[in-house]
């Protein structure tokens, strides 16, 4: 049978390292799993733009307000390449947006939360990025090309966007008394919601063993989870904050912390929509597209009337 | 009026209406009505932002009282800003938007020209930045308009709509007082009746181009060179300086 052969070389190309590519043949598991994990954290670019933009207009200074508006273009950038690489595996810019409207397709839920003050820029850019990061670096050597390539801009962007937050923080945080009361209760509000960012724990995660396999995924949650603990720590102490979490203790035999799990019945809530912003996320999502319906019925009216006028003459 | 005075306040009235103007735009970050245009407007938006702040820093220098470019932006008020009135009024739809930025985009392009051979050496190098940015605006914004006076009836109501309701505002590009005299008399300021005639054929032929009509024997508003503005601006400011204003003593 011909596909076994077929199947042989899409093997073949993971045991070597290798890319694989659009026109090349794929297991249909594979290319469902890639259109999920691929749109999910297109998804999550765009709705990420809300809670950070929800700051352009009233960052506190100029130069603040220009790295900011830079950074969720930034994001908008990275889901314009990813939505980019999904259409190479065969579906619509259209479909893949519908499903997000719908509620069809998930996004990060970290998204989910409000961004209340200005410190929560900066602690969305340190940690929200830092680990994104974490979850992203091992993409670049993913399997399928598209995906690889879309992921080395991405996470280039994503390590400045990690010290610009940074950078926030420290302000705050050697600030006046206020700032960094600030910076204390937006690491107080954002440390667990981060942590969630690495997926349920090991034990109850499902999609990881094939995820391995195709080089989409080469770290468990639990054990980016601990790198991230493991990397944040000092970067709190260096700031003079406090993890809020009473537990937490360097552990020298494994060389990492012991820390507390982040509340997993929230996280399932704010999955399954009951989250502080779910709606609001999805209403603006859907009004945006709402409303540029026309704008994207002229352009495509304009086009057509201009082609047949080429066509003609 | 000395020409240091003169100068403070051009330079302030140039970067507020890019401040004003900015600010406005990126309202539009990740709302836009499909993804390009969105990162295409916000880029405008941080080309403009930035002029704003390369202006507002050398009014900060040119004043030389120890304020810097944000004390003049987040501690001022309304009644001391003196950006134009159109960059202050509400985004409405796209076609509104787009209609305001071609507007200013093409006032921009011929001002700058102009500006770039000031004698004075940071305005004409601001202007020379800008005229590389400006018309790349020019050329998005135009293309928009093409589209949407030609694209779907729609459209077309929409940019007709948004250029009868602005046109009112457009007159106050191009007043001038005794700030522009001085700095004429200089070398340093534009002649924007210069700026006017360029403006208004560029801006005929482009709407007509795209079937839209100017409407005629409009009453221009005026009063943003006496810092006197539209309800808007104050709503603006409140937003935009609310950090600043409520923690007098940080830094950011
Ligand atoms: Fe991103
Ligand atoms: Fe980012």
């Amino acid at each position: 049978m011909e596909t076994i052969n077929f199947e042989n070389v899409f093997e073949g190309k993971l045991a070597k390292n290798e890319m694989v590519e659009p026109k090349d043949w794929m297991p249909e598991n594979y290319r469902k799993h890639l259109i999920r994990q691929i749109s999910q954290h297109a998804h999550s670019e765009i709705v990420g733009m809300l809670p950070e933009g929800n700051w352009i207009t009233r960052a506190p200074s100029l130069r603040s307000k220009i790295v900011l508006l830079a950074k969720v273009q930034d994001e908008g950038g990275h889901g314009l390449y990813l939505y980019t690489a999904a259409e190479t595996l065969g579906i619509s810019r259209d479909e893949l947006l519908d499903n997000l409207h719908t509620g069809k397709a998930k996004y990060s839920s970290i998204f989910n939360y409000p961004t209340l003050t200005w410190a929560d820029i900066g602690a969305v850019g340190w940690l929200v990025d830092g680990a994104a990061i974490m979850n992203q670096v091992m993409l670049q050597r993913a399997s399928y090309g598209p995906y690889a390539r879309a992921m080395v801009r991405i996470c280039k962007e994503e390590s400045f966007h990690q010290r610009q937050g940074f950078e926030v923080m420290t302000r705050l945080a050697f600030g006046t008394t206020e700032q960094k009361e600030m910076a204390q209760d937006a690491l107080n509000r954002w440390w667990y919601p981060t942590m969630m960012m690495f997926g349920p724990p090991d034990a109850e995660s499902p999609n990881s063993e094939n995820a391995m396999k195709w080089r989409i995924k080469r770290e468990t949650n639990d054990q980016l989870r601990q790198k991230f603990v493991n990397q944040t720590v000092p970067q709190v102490e260096y700031l003079g904050l406090t993890v809020p979490d009473a537990q937490l203790k360097w552990n020298e035999e494994k060389k990492g912390y012991d820390f507390s799990e982040p509340n997993w019945a929230e996280f399932k809530q704010i999955i399954s929509g009951n989250g502080p912003c779910n709606k609001e996320r999805l209403a603006a999502r859907n009004k945006a597209h709402h409303d540029g319906e026309w704008v994207r019925a002229a352009a495509m009216a304009h086009a057509k009337k201009k082609n047949e006028v080429y066509e003609a003459a | 009026m000395t020409t240091q005075e003169a100068l403070f306040k051009y330079t302030l009235r140039l970067g507020d209406t890019n401040l004003i103007l900015g600010q406005r735009l990126s309202e539009w970050t990740g709302h836009g009505p499909f993804l390009e245009e969105d990162l295409a407007l916000t880029n405008i938006a941080l080309d403009i932002i930035g002029t704003a702040n390369s202006l507002l820093e050398y009014a900060a220098s040119v004043e030389n009282k120890e304020r810097t470019a944000d004390d003049l932006a987040f501690h001022r008020n309304d009644r001391q800003y003196y950006n134009l009135q159109i960059t202050e009024l509400p985004n409405g739809d796209y076609a509104r938007t787009i209609v305001r930025q071609a507007l200013i985009d093409c006032f921009d392009l011929y001002f700058y020209q102009e500006l770039a051979k000031s004698k004075d050496e940071t305005l004409s190098g601001i202007a020379n930045k800008s005229i590389r940015e400006v018309t790349y605006h020019l050329r998005h914004t135009s293309s928009w308009i093409e589209r949407f006076g030609d694209g779907t009836e729609d459209s077309h109501n929409k940019a007709q709509t948004a250029l009868n309701e602005l046109w009112q505002y457009t007159g106050e590009l191009f007043e001038m007082n005794e700030v522009d005299e001085v700095l004429i008399k200089e070398g340093v300021a534009v002649d924007l009746n210069i700026v006017k005639q360029k403006w208004e054929k560029h801006i005929s032929e482009l709407f007509q181009k795209s079937t839209l009509v100017i409407p005629e024997n409009v009453f221009m508003q005026t009063g943003s060179r006496k810092c006197i503005h539209t309800e808007h601006l104050a709503f603006i400011l409140a937003e935009m300086q609310a950090l600043p204003r409520m923690y007098p003593d940080a830094k950011w």
